[in-house]
């Protein structure tokens, strides 16, 4: 199992190395700061609200274009070979990458807490919302990473990666939008598949088991199609 | 050591190695010997464990490799073809991090980076990054990466390829010291450099494994004929006369040469050189070459596999 973490540890060293995780933390502070304050100082809303609202969207672009590398580029330099023939399983390898995908937005969203920290100076803090909110964003942009990863294993191509793993999430991300298209039953079954139907539960300081298991098994089912992709050891 | 076992593999509607067997012993250091694209990759990704087979298998230290492949994978160091590293890393880390992942314990790490870089001599390329070396020193972190743990077999897939004369001798030498202690199994498609380092030699063509052998044995399998020249000062057409009638040789050519000599050549099942000069004696030829042609492994080369 350490072996997991070494490559987790070195994914991520690979993303401060150059400027990637400085652009997305800085640009994902920048983005979210500007909603709180304006909510805060404009229309006198002191809630966090704005600051999970905008988020999900954040990840959206974010999340794919982190993990757009983490296989095809792999696969492009050929160093997919040397990886999966080291003594590790190739469950392992996928768990190191997403590891460290998970790392990197806990980070982002850590640096947050300094938004939640001054309510809870002003004086009035959600605490369930919070709490609720803060839990949903991770997980969504786990979601969001097993989903980009298993994209990057389908091509040795970046940019194909990055736009087939935003294409799968944007239609997650919509899939709880569109239910007043269809008929009840199917939206039904639509608003539950979608990703952000559940944050917005989380985010009403709700914490519903089935919220949290949405999102465990749609990572687990990524992460199990990505296991799949590598068996087939595509060329 | 290595039991390869009727292996076979196609991409697609492509066979690219069609039921392969071969075994290779401790300590033994063979080359795999092909045309581009004649399946030499394909069996050693097959080897390593990356590439599942179609059909048949690979047996190491009578460990099944579909069964079993971590500990047949712990016992192997590879290079892929084209020396795949992480261009972006520094050369130590690069070499902690396979360490750390090959399951090499944190305590031997930093000894065993020490053991790689003197002999793969990597003293100062250690704290560049990847991406600036050259092309020499790229393959020999290849080589450091494969052999970092310390595995009693490695799979080399045309470690010289791409490199400039000076450096493909030294990593040969390199190979050949490696070679002293380990199983190695490289593949290449120069033929001076199976002949420079390895004991045995697997030519495969087309997927299919057409010779195995000492380079020795196959030279000598090949020629079966022993070819002789011969080259005289005396008339072309007397000479010819004679060597037609006489019987312990053919002449398979003759004619004149840019020097005014007549040239022969003869074809026979034995050695018969020592016949010829006692023959020349007798005739009162005046001698001025006689050889014997072996056939070197250029010549096998060729014959298997078609060019």
């Amino acid at each position: 199992m350490h072996q997991t973490w070494t490559l987790t540890k070195r994914e991520l060293r690979a993303y401060f190395d150059g400027p990637a995780a400085y652009v997305v933390l800085c640009v994902f502070l920048a983005i979210t700061g500007w909603f709180f304050s304006n909510a805060l100082f404009l229309q006198n809303v002191a809630s966090l609200r704005s600051v999970f609202s905008i988020a999900p969207f954040i990840f959206l672009f974010f999340v794919p274009a982190l993990t757009m590398s983490s296989f095809a580029e792999e696969r492009r330099a050929g160093t997919l070979e040397l990886l999966l023939t080291l003594p590790v399983r190739d469950w392992q390898v996928i768990l190191g990458k997403l590891l460290s995908v998970a790392l990197l937005l806990m980070m982002a969203i850590s640096l947050t807490f300094v938004y939640a920290i001054t309510l809870a100076i002003l004086g009035d803090l959600d605490l369930g919302g919070t709490v609720g909110g803060y839990l949903g964003l991770f997980l969504l942009g786990v979601t969001y990473g097993a989903i980009g990863i298993w994209a990057s294993s389908l091509t040795r191509n970046q940019i194909v990666a990055f736009i087939l793993g935003f294409a799968i999430i944007f239609l997650l991300f919509l899939l709880d939008k569109i239910t007043d298209f269809v008929p009840g039953q199917i939206g039904i079954i639509m608003q539950y598949l979608g990703a952000d139907y559940h944050f917005q539960n989380l985010m009403r300081g709700v914490i519903d088991t089935r919220d949290i298991l949405y999102y465990l098994s749609v990572t687990g089912f990524a992460f199990l199609l990505t296991t799949y992709t590598l068996a087939k050891r595509p060329e | 050591m290595i039991e390869v076992q009727n292996l076979s593999k196609s991409y697609g509607s492509v066979e690219a190695v069609k039921s392969i067997s071969f075994e290779v012993s401790q300590g033994e250091v063979v080359g795999f010997l092909g045309p581009n694209g004649a399946g030499k990759s394909t069996t050693m990704k097959i080897m390593t464990g990356y590439l599942p087979p179609k059909e048949g298998t690979v047996l190491v230290d009578g460990i099944d490799i579909r069964e079993d492949a971590l500990p047949v994978r712990e016992k192997i160091g590879y290079l892929p073809e084209s020396t795949p590293l992480y261009s972006d890393m520094v050369t130590y880390d690069y070499l902690e991090f396979v360490a750390a992942m090959r399951g090499v314990a944190s305590s031997d790490r930093a000894s065993r980076i020490r053991a790689m870089t003197n002999s793969c001599g990597l003293h100062e390329v250690l704290s560049k990054r990847i991406d600036a070396l050259s092309k020499g020193f790229k393959q020999r972190v290849g080589l450091a990466q494969a052999m970092i743990h310390n595995p009693p077999i490695l799979i080399l897939d045309e470690p010289t390829s791409g490199l400039d004369p000076n450096q493909i001798v030294e990593i040969r030498e390199l190979i050949r010291k490696i070679g002293e202690e380990r199983t190695v199994v490289l593949s290449t498609h120069i033929l001076s450099e199976v002949q420079a380092s390895c004991d045995r030699v697997i030519i495969i063509d087309n997927g299919v494994l057409v010779a195995d052998g000492t380079p020795e044995e196959l030279q000598a399998g090949l020629s079966g004929e022993e070819q002789i020249s011969m080259t005289v000062l005396d008339g072309e057409e007397d000479v010819a006369e004679v060597l037609g009638s006489w019987d312990l040789a053919e002449v398979t050519e003759h004619g004149v040469d840019e020097h005014g000599e007549s040239y022969f050549m003869l074809s026979s099942p034995q050695d018969i050189r020592s016949d010829l000069f006692r023959l020349a004696v007798d005739h009162n030829w005046t001698l001025t070459g006689l050889q014997r042609k072996t056939k070197n492994l250029e010549d096998v080369f060729r014959q298997l596999t078609g060019g």
